[in-house]
């Protein structure tokens, strides 16, 4: 029987009723990366400006002439959405000042998949949050370049198979970890900064809801579960999610001020990589050896951010 | 007139492909994708709503009754619900042909 943790019953029945994204998109059965974006749009609210890096949200939301969106948006090429979305800001702010829009607090806020932000968008993000605009910047992090037919990106976990990654004899898929750019975005020192996944609805949605009142840059990186892509059941990907979590290979943290705090109770043992590993085809190829070497990874990322949680204190 | 359903020649494609109508993508259906179908049973249903939040597709609502339905215009069949569903109230049943 599955039990769903971390979740007050009845609570679904609080949250914002109306729809941003509107049903009759073309996302694959079960993605997890439209249902975070549902969820964190339900959390925003109206008053939004959304800039949207290239990707998979933007392909299967405004597939011309039609749009899936509610809300004020634009489609911008791969690198540039944290640019857009600052330009946007400082629009909105010379608009209102010059008395030609309503004087109502309007976000500015940035989507992008994980290749518009660990890789190809990186410094426009990076430039974003330094010169420090009122936005907030999601990235929607499915480990790979999946519109585009699973290509590995920054953000491919160690030892997942992808198309330009693919396991065989001289490699057993990607080489290297997962880029943390969570951490990047700390040492930006922006007020706030948060990881979050669809599999935990309430927190995904509260932590969008503090980014929303925190006057300044944030950042969150959300966990979308991508069943196409990682060779896993549609009906799985909350499931897949969820684990990820439980496992510590995607903990939930929020960083306020430079203060880490985990947003969920990990027990003293977590449940094991190999729990989550053997429910996706990309790491299929791997043997219990590697599964070790996995977890031994999981474990180091894991303790170094624990060290942190202990020891971090706010800077203002 | 019967309105179009997209643009016809290069001259009504509109200047910089801006869509006028938000939410239009609801016209198209894509229920059509789906292979199974989520059927409901009311008895074992605690109208909690984990299937509304958990939907990807935003297609399941609530009824009057508080139980809840999905519309199945949209609705894809990827069984999230069914999978979430923790009193197991939601059954995926093959789509007849």
């Amino acid at each position: 029987m599955n039990t769903v943790e971390n979740f007050e019953i009845y609570a679904p029945k609080l949250i914002e009723k109306r729809e941003f994204f509107s049903p009759g998109h073309r996302a694959c059965q079960g993605c997890g990366e439209v249902l975070a974006l549902r969820l964190l749009l339900k959390a925003l609210g109206e008053d939004t400006v959304v800039s949207n890096a290239t990707g998979c949200m933007e392909i299967i939301s405004s597939a011309y002439p039609h749009t899936a969106w509610n809300l004020p948006y634009i489609h911008v090429a791969f690198e540039n959405a944290a640019a857009v979305a600052s330009g946007v800001e400082a629009g909105l702010k010379a608009l209102r000042r010059k008395g030609k829009i309503a004087d109502r607090y309007v976000k500015s806020v940035a989507i992008a998949g994980d290749g518009g932000t660990v890789d190809i968008g990186l410094q426009a993000l990076s430039g974003a949050m330094e010169r420090g605009h009122d936005m907030i910047f999601f990235c929607l992090d499915n480990e790979a370049y999946m519109n585009t037919g699973i290509q590995r990106s920054s953000a491919t976990p160690f030892m997942a198979a992808t198309t330009t990654s693919p396991a065989g004899k001289a490699i057993k898929g990607q080489r290297t970890g997962k880029k943390n750019v969570p951490e990047i975005m700390v040492a930006h020192n922006i007020p706030y900064v948060a990881t979050a996944c669809p599999s935990y609805p309430l927190d995904l949605m509260n932590k969008v809801e503090k980014a929303r009142k925190t006057i300044g840059p944030s950042y969150i990186h959300i966990f979308s579960v991508c069943p196409t892509g990682w060779r896993a059941a549609s009906n799985e990907t909350v499931k897949l999610g969820r684990m990820a979590v439980e496992t510590g290979f995607f903990p939930l943290y929020e960083v306020e001020n430079g203060k880490y705090r985990l947003t969920i109770d990990y027990p003293e043992k977590r449940r094991p990589m190999a729990d989550y590993l053997r429910l996706q085809g990309r790491f299929r190829h791997l043997d219990p050896a590697d599964i070790a070497k996995v977890q031994e990874l999981v474990d180091k990322e894991f303790r170094k951010l624990m060290h942190k949680v202990k020891t971090s204190v706010p800077w203002s | 007139m019967k309105q179009k359903k997209w643009p016809e020649a290069w001259h009504e494609v509109t200047p910089g492909c801006i869509v006028f109508e938000p939410g239009n993508a609801s016209t198209y259906k894509t229920g059509s994708w789906r292979a199974q179908r989520p059927i409901w049973d009311n008895k074992k249903c605690i109208k909690c709503g984990i299937c509304y939040v958990f939907c990807p597709e935003a297609c399941i609502s609530e009824t009057a009754e508080g139980f809840f339905a999905a519309d199945l215009d949209y609705c894809k069949g990827c069984g999230i619900c069914a999978h979430e569903c923790w009193p197991q109230a939601i059954v995926m049943v093959e789509e007849e042909v």
